[in-house]
């Protein structure tokens, strides 16, 4: 193993990280802030993903789906809040699983229904379509800089907002004691929407940014969205520093394992045993992560801490 | 999820309900949704224009065909299919896409009296030792694609090639066959999981391993993941073999990031016999995408049954039906096609090379022949009942 190689697989897990982490901020915080599981998150990724398709062909760009999809993305976000989570805070996590698995469902035929069934693609955008060479022959591609930049910046704008701002302020009370919050005259209802949007808007954010290098189709966000469950669990559930580290150790672990099980198992065992070994390690990977970080922190790295 | 076909075959069923000699019920098993549902659409697709260009009525006889979604769940199929053969009393039922539904439906498909006549799915158990007189597969045993690569690889002189299939039984089946026929070394092999989304640590092994050759079996959204993250990647100059990753299923969403990868089939759009052209050119005005094969295969099935149902005089006798479909020549889109014992087609593979046509759309192209009237693997073992 070439210390190139090392480093390739590192900035894959980085950008793995971010990718996930951009899902995992709004989750975590419509999770803490309204102790509401939202199952319908990983759906929201995918509407951002299909909107930057569509406008791409209306556009004819990347830049202007980008533009157009980020608010587009919000305003679903927002009228789904109304619409059907709203109704469903102060029921108990079960009726939340239940119903919003039926809109996973329900928005997972719909797309197919009104795009096709077949996957759809997203042009690179022009000025980021050349890369580098780590490695000899092999191209890091500008545009995966481009996502890490992205959601390291995303990071950056979510911690200033909220450590340094009211809403900030009023997000985390909210995540420590919603119903004291409400108490002291703050509009908390306002307040979860506002939650809800954003983080609908930053899925649908991942998903603009993840469409020129996955294929964009209905059900993309279903594996995803475990993946993101992992990071909150890890990071501590409504800790927006818990889902930044906890994304970066999962899309890490994860990349790392994939890479580099296999050849670990052949040193222990046959050539052919370790082929079946190796990937069966590494999918367990992220999962044994979060095992040993719960056995050591049962509440996550960074739980947000309850009144 | 019903659909009828034909006004005129429903008014010749209220006119004539006891006399069903003039009219025929074709069964059609496939998968309409989920993320594989486009191909369960070239299937539908491929068949009804089969029934169309034959005046809709296949040897004779008013089709009808009932199509029903197998939502790729085994237990859903099953129900489906004994609906089909029980209640509607399908004398043919024709599918489905995967092999893990044609393992689950063909016993009560056969059992039920119906003849059943895979376009696509070709598993090993219904070639060998299980191969059955009312079970037919118009496509190829699965096994011969993946060989069929194995050993253009040979003949390209490729002595290194690094593996890489997803993480389950077809996967595994996969590099079993490419590496049955493939004489040089495999220098890696990497199974992902099923729910694999990034290549990019795979890719980066790829080009730390520098080999003459990738050979992939990527079917569906992660064929068409791998496709673009491998030509961004810059690895398009290592030739990229494969099965059943680019096709025209895949190429709308690949476009041209897999202009110059490999494929291998029995058919390709641009195959040059009058079967082919009429086929390729209605498909295209009556749907308006380009065929893949599963919608050829299942285009030969319709004019398969159509010619057999003439030959045998209709579907009332099973047994002179099986004799006629087994035997009666027909114009097959790909050229020479005949059943071996074991109901699998003897046929030619060909290597395919993707290319943009002229009207700006996408499609897979013959490079040149590979195996000529190939046999399957497991024919030899077929003792047929």
């Amino acid at each position: 193993m070439s210390t190139g190689l090392l480093l390739v697989q590192i900035l894959n897990g980085l950008q793995l990280g971010v990718l996930l982490f951009l899902i995992a901020a709004g989750l975590t915080l419509v999770f803490g802030v309204m102790d509401f599981i939202n199952l319908a998150h990983g759906v929201q990724y995918m509407l951002g993903a299909y909107l930057a398709a569509w406008f791409a062909t209306l556009t004819g760009g990347f830049w202007g789906a980008l533009a157009l999809a980020l608010p587009a993305a919000l305003a679903i976000g927002l009228v789904l809040e109304v619409l059907v989570f709203r109704h469903l805070y102060d029921r108990d996590h079960l009726d939340q699983v239940l119903a919003t698995f039926g809109v996973i469902l329900f928005l997972n035929q719909g797309v197919r229904a009104v795009f096709g069934a077949a996957p759809m693609q997203v042009p690179t955008p022009e000025a980021l379509s050349g890369g580098f060479e780590i490695i000899p022959r092999l191209i890091y591609p500008h545009y995966r800089l481009a996502i890490l930049a992205a959601g390291l910046l995303v990071a950056l704008g979510l911690y200033l907002v909220i450590n340094r701002t009211r809403v900030g302020m009023l997000i985390r009370a909210g995540a420590s004691n919603a119903a004291m919050v409400s108490a002291l005259g703050v509009n908390i209802g306002l307040l979860f929407t506002l939650v809800f949007g954003v983080g609908a808007m930053l899925a649908g954010f991942a998903g603009v940014m993840a469409a020129p290098i996955l294929s964009v189709e209905p059900g993309m966000g279903d594996n995803l969205l475990i993946l993101t469950f992992v990071v909150i669990v890890i990071g501590g559930i409504g800790s927006i520093r818990g889902a930044f580290v906890g994304a970066l150790l999962v899309g890490l672990a994860d990349t790392l394992g994939r890479s580099f099980a296999t050849d670990i198992a052949r040193g222990i065992l046959s050539a052919s045993a370790a082929t079946k070994v190796g990937p069966a390690m590494a999918s367990m990977t992220i999962y044994l992560l979060m095992a040993a970080v719960l056995v050591a922190r049962p509440a996550g790295l960074f739980p947000a801490k309850r009144g | 999820m019903m659909r009828v076909f034909g006004a005129a075959a429903l008014a010749a069923m209220l006119a004539l309900p006891a006399a069903a000699q003039g009219t025929l019920k074709v069964g059609i098993v496939t998968v309409l949704s989920g993320p594989q549902a486009t191909l369960g659409q070239q299937l539908r697709d491929g068949f009804a224009l089969g029934v169309k260009l034959s005046g809709g009525r296949l040897g004779g006889l008013a089709t009808e065909m009932l199509v029903v979604d197998d939502e790729l769940k085994p237990d859903v199929a099953v129900t489906r299919v004994r609906a089909l053969v029980e209640r509607d009393e399908v004398p043919v039922i024709v599918g489905p896409v995967f092999s893990n539904i044609m393992a689950a439906i063909q016993k009560p498909a056969v059992d039920g009296g119906a003849i059943l006549i895979s376009p696509n799915a070709g598993p090993s158990t219904f070639a060998g030792r299980g191969c059955n007189a009312s079970t037919f597969v118009t496509s190829y045993q699965n096994d011969q694609v993946h060989a069929v690569m194995g050993e253009a690889a040979n003949t390209d002189g490729y002595r290194r090639v690094f593996v890489m299939v997803p993480n389950y039984q077809a996967g595994r089946d996969a590099a079993a066959g490419f590496k049955r026929t493939f004489k040089g070394e495999v220098v890696e092999e990497v199974y992902v999981p099923l729910n694999q989304l990034d290549f990019s640590a795979e890719l980066a092994k790829i080009a730390a391993a520098k080999p003459d050759a990738i050979f992939t079996f990527m079917p569906g959204g992660l064929g068409i993941n791998l496709v673009r993250q491998y030509r961004q990647a810059g690895l398009a100059n290592i030739p990229f073999l494969s099965t059943f990753t680019v096709d025209e299923s895949t190429l709308p969403a690949t476009q041209d990031a897999a202009v110059g990868f490999y494929s291998a089939a029995d058919w390709a759009p641009n195959m040059d016999n009058p079967a082919n052209r009429r086929f390729v050119q209605a498909f295209e005005a009556e749907y308006g995408y380009v065929p893949a094969s599963y919608a050829a295969h299942a285009f030969d099935t319709a004019i398969l049954l159509d010619a057999a149902i003439k030959a045998a005089g209709g579907v009332t006798d099973k047994e002179k039906l099986r004799a006629a479909i087994r035997s009666t020549p027909f114009e097959s889109v790909r050229g020479p096609f005949r059943f071996g014992v074991n109901n699998f087609p003897v046929q030619d593979f060909w290597l395919l090379r993707v290319a943009k046509r002229a009207d700006g759309k996408f499609q897979t192209e013959t490079v040149r022949r590979v195996f000529e009237a190939n046999v399957d693997a497991y024919a030899s073992e077929c003792r047929m009942r």
